[in-house]
């Protein structure tokens, strides 16, 4: 289907405190909204799996040195008529100086704590499309998409 | 989150079961950590099956504690991974650097 004919079916709108209690909080969330596209368990994995490390990023990097009351996350979802869900995780917090660095496979930005390096490739390959816009002292604004019921014809 | 550690042998078999995320995953090091420590046992098997969800702070955690047991002279086995956890473990090479054991 084009991107013309394509529909709005829903929209969900955020905010959430930068709380590692929210990393599980939002992936239920996030599924919940999906639900009447009506994902195999396999998608509603994949994507919970992807919004959590978004999450996480926002907690752990983002604004890993800010004061508790400016630590904000914010969640848009949208799902369309064909089966599309676009989901953006958006903070206000460090931003990321080199985006091509912090991508890269088992690369993690905190050395305090034991990171594998892996969010943004599993985001990356848990979805159909993964955007990455930072800037610096700004902010980073992350965003997903994912076809829900595509995965018939690819196995 | 639950942990549960039983003795069999000389093989000390973790039973985790919940969530694995960076909310969760101090707790968990911080408990796997005291059982080494404290048990110092010669094998130690991390028993994934009641995990119904890990994203990568399970591989950070895992490895973490996999380097750990190398330093206490503890060999480290992995068991139960579902399909997903399975997935998340093999993009981080995780299962060739620790082996997966199917019996305990």
């Amino acid at each position: 289907m084009k991107k013309d004919n394509r529909i709005k079916i829903n929209e969900l709108k955020c905010v959430l405190p930068a709380k590692s209690i929210n990393e599980s909080f939002s992936r239920m969330l996030i599924s919940a909204f999906i639900t009447n596209l009506d994902p195999t368990i396999e998608e509603i994995s994949d994507i919970k799996t992807a919004v959590s490390e978004a999450v996480t990023n926002c907690i752990v990097h983002a604004y890993a040195n800010y004061p508790e009351k400016d630590k904000k996350i914010y969640i848009n979802a949208q799902t369309y008529s064909d089966k599309l869900v676009v989901i953006k995780i958006k903070d206000k917090g460090v931003g990321i100086e080199d985006i091509h660095k912090a991508m890269q496979p088992m690369y993690s930005g905190s050395g305090s704590e034991e990171r594998s390096g892996m969010g943004f490739s599993i985001m990356e390959s848990f979805t159909d499309g993964l955007s990455v816009r930072s800037k610096v002292g700004k902010g980073t604004t992350i965003t997903m998409k994912k076809y829900i019921g595509k995965d018939v014809t690819d196995e | 989150m639950e942990m549960t550690a039983i003795t069999r042998q000389e093989k000390m078999i973790v039973f985790l079961s919940g969530e694995i995320d960076h909310h969760s995953a101090k707790d968990i090091r911080d408990g796997i950590d005291k059982i080494m420590i404290e048990s110092k046992p010669k094998c130690m098997i991390i028993n994934l099956a009641g995990i119904g969800f890990m994203d990568s702070s399970g591989l950070g955690l895992i490895l973490g504690r996999y380097r750990r047991a190398t330093e206490l002279g503890i060999q480290l086995y992995i068991s139960g991974a579902d399909k997903n956890v399975l997935r998340i473990l093999k993009m981080a090479g995780v299962d060739k650097i620790i082996k997966t054991v199917v019996t305990e």
